[in-house]
């Protein structure tokens, strides 16, 4: 039997460094900072641009439009009606972004990035942290990341809805935009279905995998993208960006598609 | 070679970091060198070991600031020229140099409901599949070593925090429990974010970088914890059919067995021995009589062939 005896008023040992860590520990926050400020900074500035984010002859039409809902809405770039005015503040995909931005910030990946690179809490592992005092996730604000599970329903249907964005493109033949566009979706989808929500709800809930031998493969399939999830999250962030640059520039007229068959 | 080391030394009233120049030989690791310095220029050094296997969890201390096993690391993964600063766990009282009291995490240990079967089963009459049992063995590597205890933020730098968190260690043995195919207990997960501090956890995953047995803690523990929190908490049409229905059914699930401090009865204390239930039935006497172990012969056939 374990005896524990307490000694009250004892105190941890005096050490006046606050780390001491040797590595560069403050390399990755560094680059975490950098990485989801930059990607932020883009998005925000292309979201609001109103412009250049549909190219009608290929039918590319850019994931930060999608689904394009305002009146403002180029011709044949809206596939669901424009229900909403133009007016300069409401994005294209004001139906969409929200749940996205939501999806991203209560992801548990992201939320352990900005809690080090923006937040400070911790910094890193033993440096301590920057403020003095911490409640965690209990309390409001912090305990809506509880709706992780929800947005991740959201992100579902939009994926739903981009993988339609990518196969319409397909229409008019095939070319650059094209495997862009499809690459873009296929990693969104390994990112949504590697997310923790999709692991819980696929079989992670379950106590007996014996007695669920379908859910049980399909939560190991899950658990093994899940090990990837800050990859994909990476990923994801670079193909976004990348497929609206693409379809910007075409808009744009910076460069023509390349063309494989047409 | 000598090579130049750093070791706090002191009690809970004070101390300082001395400087060591020690010999350093081929495929040493940093608990050899405590032991060198004992040996030959500090006696009274005080140290925790005994394995120096990495499976008893004794030697935790901080190497150049991060929380390692002292027997684990190789002295190889440090230059030649580079200073070794060892000093003793942060986030816990000190005893003396690099020895600290770690009551906490036994006092947390304690309060986490023990393993409880379903009714009208004995000891001896439990039957798992492997696939089901499978997630809950991951945490049995763990070896107590409190490294993830001592590393997480929310009581390191928060020594308030304490008496609501139980740390790391105490969510893989509550995910250990609620995994498990034959525990009968299904308000683990409500206990762990009522009564062990589940919320506080930030999934920094600092837990997971210095488990020395790699358990996923954060991914495969306390993540899972959280969604099943979510599961029962935070989901709307659950939450909308208790307001339609007027039932709260979190307040009426019973406390688990705990006092009004929410601390729960010492199990041990209550019961007629020490210890958890044998697995051969608590009514046995020692030596077994009816189960013989029958040693095979030398060359004889093994019994699962
Ligand atoms: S993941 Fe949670 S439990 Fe682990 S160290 Fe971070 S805050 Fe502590
Ligand atoms: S979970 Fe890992 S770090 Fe924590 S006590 Fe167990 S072995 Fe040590
Ligand atoms: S999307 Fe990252 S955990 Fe769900
Ligand atoms: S001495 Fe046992 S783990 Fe290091």
């Amino acid at each position: 039997m374990t005896t524990t005896v307490s000694r009250p008023g004892a105190k941890r040992a005096a050490i006046a460094a606050r780390t001491l860590r040797t590595d560069r520990w403050w390399l990755a926050p560094l680059i975490t900072f950098a990485g989801l400020s930059a990607w932020v900074l883009y998005a925000t500035v292309r979201v609001f641009m109103h412009k250049w984010y549909y190219v009608p002859d290929f039918h590319y039409l850019t994931p930060f439009y999608s689904p394009c809902l305002t009146d403002r809405c180029v011709e044949g770039s809206a596939e669901f009606g424009t229900p909403l005015p133009s007016f300069w503040l409401i994005p294209e995909a004001a139906f969409t972004l929200p749940f996205l931005l939501l999806f991203r910030l209560t992801c548990y990946y992201y939320r352990k990035a900005y809690y080090r690179a923006f937040w400070l809490s911790p910094p890193a592992c033993a440096v301590p942290d920057a403020h003095a005092k911490y409640t965690g996730e209990t309390r409001f604000p912090l305990v809506f990341q509880n709706l992780h599970r929800y947005a991740f329903y959201a992100a579902t249907i939009i994926s739903v809805i981009n993988t339609w964005d990518a196969i319409r493109s397909f229409g008019t033949g095939f070319g650059l935009g094209n495997v862009i566009l499809t690459a873009n979706v296929v990693m969104l989808w390994a990112y949504t279905l590697s997310c923790h929500s999709c692991r819980h709800i696929a079989g992670g809930r379950l106590k007996h995998f014996s007695k669920h031998p379908v859910r049980y493969r399909f939560w190991t399939f899950v658990s093994k993208l899940n090990a990837r999830h800050m990859l994909l999250a990476w990923v994801t962030l670079g193909t976004l960006a990348l497929t609206d640059f693409y379809v910007m520039a075409l808009a744009a007229g910076w460069w023509p598609d390349l063309r494989f068959i047409s | 070679m000598s090579r130049h080391f750093r070791v706090w030394r002191g009690d809970s009233s004070g101390g300082e970091i001395r400087d060591y120049d020690v010999d350093v030989n081929d495929g040493e690791v940093v608990l050899d060198i405590i032991h060198r310095i004992q040996a030959t220029q500090a006696p009274d050094l005080a140290c925790r070991w005994n394995c120096k296997a990495g499976k008893c969890g004794s030697c935790s201390m901080e190497i150049n600031g991060k929380p390692r096993l002292g027997c684990m690391t190789r002295m190889s993964t440090f230059e030649e020229s580079e200073t070794v600063t060892i000093t003793p766990l942060r986030a816990f009282p000190v005893i003396r140099d690099l020895v600290t009291d770690v009551s906490f995490n036994y006092t947390k240990a304690r309060e986490t409901p023990a393993f409880s079967p379903p009714e009208g089963l004995a000891p001896g009459e439990y039957r798992m599949q492997q696939i089901d049992v499978e997630r809950s063995q991951e945490f049995r590597k763990c070896i107590e070593c409190f490294l993830c205890q001592n590393t997480c933020h929310v009581v390191r730098d928060h020594e308030e925090n304490k008496e609501a968190f139980s740390g790391p260690r105490s969510f893989i043995r509550a995910a250990e429990l609620d995994m498990h195919p034959l525990d009968a207990r299904s308000d683990r997960k409500e206990y762990a974010q009522a009564h062990q501090g589940l919320g506080y956890c930030n999934i920094t995953k600092c837990c997971s970088e210095v488990c020395p047995e790699h358990i996923k803690i954060t991914d495969n523990a306390i993540i899972p914890l959280k969604e099943r929190v979510v599961d029962r908490r935070y989901d709307p049409l659950v939450w909308l059919g208790r307001k339609i229905f007027r039932r709260d059914q979190l307040a009426e699930a019973p406390q688990v067995g705990a006092g009004p401090d929410a601390h729960l009865d010492v199990g041990e204390m209550l019961s007629t021995q020490s210890g958890g239930p044998s697995p051969f039935g608590d009514d046995q006497t020692f030596p077994l009589t009816e189960i013989t172990y029958q040693h095979p012969a030398p060359g004889s056939p093994s019994r699962d062939s």
